[in-house]
């Protein structure tokens, strides 16, 4: 052994670290410095700690910061409700085909996101199989309704393009579940969740059918739409308690649960704020008046190159995830988080 | 794992009295619903793939290829028959050749100091890792074009020599470099961390040094992992669209080519060539898979018969 051998690592990584050094942590440093500037592209940028910006940011765009909150809200929910019970069904019923079915998870990656999305477009338009379904088929909706260019079509697109950044970390965290312990709580008589599931889920279940139809615009608060609303909340309420009361078990609820919370934490950190930042699914499956920050973001600095505002909005994105990123490492370890994605 | 088995409560609980049917209605559950709501959520991922198969059979009938109208080799037959398509599947295909390499390497170097050396800053450097697959897309092709922007004005523009501006291809290859260093390295991270470290100590025993060691023992049995994250950095960067929207300037890439076919008129061919693609890695995927299967079964045949020669003289296993 020699004496340079404590270099050797640092030698190693020096070439790749040094790239991202300039060509990722460089230019978000140029962009913090461009969002606290002012000037155009024709007269140059000046630096002159212009915090308007950022008041500008978020108070010229409430349209599209609601639009992003509730649609990447709803999206990161949705995922979360197909993606826990896939990962659960892989991790615990894969078998030894788990890295197969873990593939078929990432398989969508092999596919152009774009074209995956205007897969969407195909499928929810109005002469698509989607609404031939339900609507010519099952008549289950008036004969006028349309998918593509509402929030339905976005938070769709959003949640498909999305859910393996939600299935990964929940498969890491439910894989390296001891299964004796489940076992060993079976034996205590854990059975159905039963009085815990009705409540947990009858709420659940209420507050999401709520929020599924005020957040996908299919009510308004008038009378009518009130009436909706507790329809629907009814509905979802009776729906999530079934479910919670009889499909819920207790040694889920007590052991695999709580074992699997930094996976719902890092999956929901990476749906969510992606979404926040989308602009593909609305351009494609929406309309101007389901633009989100993304659009903004992308409209200023590719079309009307105002830098100064579009970096201030960028970089609140950017923030969104180191400040998640810093509290995930310090509650949760750094192992886990960066160990996670494989 | 036994995993399936053990899920199931045994059947003296289903039965009991405690039970009733609420339990019986968890067993059946946890039997038969879980593995039909993940075959059914794995189905729902791979809706649009079968879509985008489908609709490269379509001839639309009017410009944009969202309404089927009825089935046509056309094309198929004639895949980049439409203006600047085949250039820019061909600039894709450059981008991602050279991102590939470029990311491979570096990526590979860092994987490998993370693994085999244990160092101040390691767990800090994971973290730093991790930031960049984190960050929204729309920030890292923004933050870029920024900063390449930003040299357009001296003294910058002197000092790099026009190098990051106008846009072009090299800044959609810095941009593509830079985001896949971090998906090579969790890759291989991923793949080396049951390395079996004493094949080397083996060798060294033997009187190789480090150098012949590296390459003789230590690279052929990382190589398979390299060969899976150099196809995962590929395959992100042939696809990619948001990154390189923002740093192409007037390039087209065949992700670009598609957005803009979105807005007039999109043909066929796009999901042609989508197809081919997606076909062709999963194809890549599916051979490294059975290459590798393979060689571990060939190792695994190898070391039963020198176990079965060596058994009388020692008690050690191969592995």
């Amino acid at each position: 052994m020699t004496r340079r051998r404590w270099l050797l690592p640092y030698l190693l990584m020096a070439p790749g670290l040094l790239w991202l050094a300039l060509f990722f942590v460089l230019p978000n440093i140029q962009m913090v410095l461009m969002s606290l500037s002012t000037g155009t592209i024709g007269t140059g940028f000046e630096f002159d700690w212009a915090f308007s910006n950022y008041v500008e940011a978020i108070t010229r765009f409430p349209d599209n910061v609601a639009n992003s909150l509730v649609f990447g809200g709803l999206a990161t929910l949705l995922c979360f409700l197909i993606g826990y019970p896939l990962a659960y069904g892989i991790a615990f019923r894969g078998g030894k085909y788990k890295t197969l079915l873990l593939f078929l998870v990432i398989a969508p990656f092999f596919t152009s996101f774009l074209i995956r999305t205007i897969s969407w477009r195909i499928i929810l338009g109005d002469q698509g199989a989607f609404l031939g379904l339900i609507r010519d088929t099952l008549g289950l909706v008036p004969l006028n309704f349309s998918i593509i260019g509402t929030p339905l079509a976005v938070v769709s697109g959003l949640t498909y393009q999305f859910l393996p950044f939600m299935v990964l970390p929940l498969y890491v965290a439910i894989e390296k579940v001891d299964v004796r312990l489940i076992e060993a709580a079976r034996d205590l008589y854990a059975g159905p969740w039963r009085r815990g599931g009705a409540i947990v889920g009858g709420i659940g279940g209420g507050l999401l059918a709520v929020g599924l139809m005020l957040g996908l615009r299919y009510a308004t608060l008038d009378v009518e739409g009130i009436v909706a609303l507790l329809t629907a909340g009814a509905f979802g309420a009776v729906v999530g308690g079934l479910i919670g009361s009889f499909l819920i078990s207790e040694a889920f609820v007590r052991i695999i649960w709580p074992l699997s919370l930094p996976g719902v934490f890092a999956g929901s950190i990476l749906v969510f704020i992606p979404t926040l930042g989308d602009y593909v699914n609305v351009e494609l499956l929406g309309n101007p008046k389901t633009q989100m920050i993304g659009n903004v973001i992308q409209n200023r600095f590719l079309q009307q190159n105002d830098y100064p505002l579009a970096a201030a909005l960028s970089f609140i994105l950017m923030a969104a995830i180191l400040v998640a990123i810093f509290l995930y490492a310090r509650v949760l370890g750094t192992e886990e988080l960066t160990g996670g994605r494989a | 794992m036994t995993v399936a088995a053990d899920t199931r409560p045994s059947s003296a609980e289903a039965g009991s009295a405690a039970g009733g049917p609420g339990r019986r209605i968890l067993a059946l559950f946890d039997r038969h619903g879980v593995p039909l709501f993940t075959a059914a959520a794995l189905f729902y991922l791979m809706v649009p793939i079968l879509v985008m198969i489908a609709f490269s059979f379509n001839d639309p009938p009017g410009r944009f290829n969202y309404v089927w109208g009825e089935l046509s080799l056309d094309a198929w037959l004639n895949p980049f028959g439409r203006p600047g398509l085949q250039d820019a599947i061909v600039l894709s295909l450059i981008i991602a050749t050279i991102a590939t390499i470029a990311s491979t390497v570096l990526g590979t170097l860092i994987a490998l100091a993370l693994t085999r050396y244990d160092f101040r800053g390691r767990s800090a450097t994971n973290l730093f890792l991790f930031i960049p697959m984190a960050t929204p897309e729309i920030v890292l092709g923004a933050s870029l074009l920024t900063m390449f922007v930003g040299t357009a004005q001296e003294p910058l523009k002197t000092l790099t020599g026009g190098l990051f501006f106008p846009l072009g291809t090299q800044t959609i290859l810095i941009a593509h470099v830079m985001f896949n260093i971090s998906f090579v390295v969790v890759t291989l991270r991923a793949r080396m961390q049951g390395f079996p470290r004493h094949l080397e100590e083996a060798a060294m025993d033997l009187g190789a040094n480090e150098w012949t060691t590296f390459w003789k023992v230590t690279f052929p049995l990382i190589l398979p992992g390299i060969l899976a994250a150099a196809l995962l950095a590929f395959s992100l960067s042939i696809d990619d669209f948001v990154i390189t929207q923002f740093t192409a300037g007037t390039e087209q890439t065949f992700p670009l080519w598609v957005w803009g076919s979105t807005r007039a008129s999109l043909p066929p061919q796009v999901h042609v060539i989508g197809t081919m693609v997606f076909l062709g890695a999963v194809g890549l995927v599916a051979m490294s898979t059975v290459y590798e299967r393979w060689v571990a079964r060939r190792d695994a045949r190898i070391a039963r018969e020198e176990m079965r020669r060596l058994a009388p003289a020692t008690e050690e296993g191969p592995r």
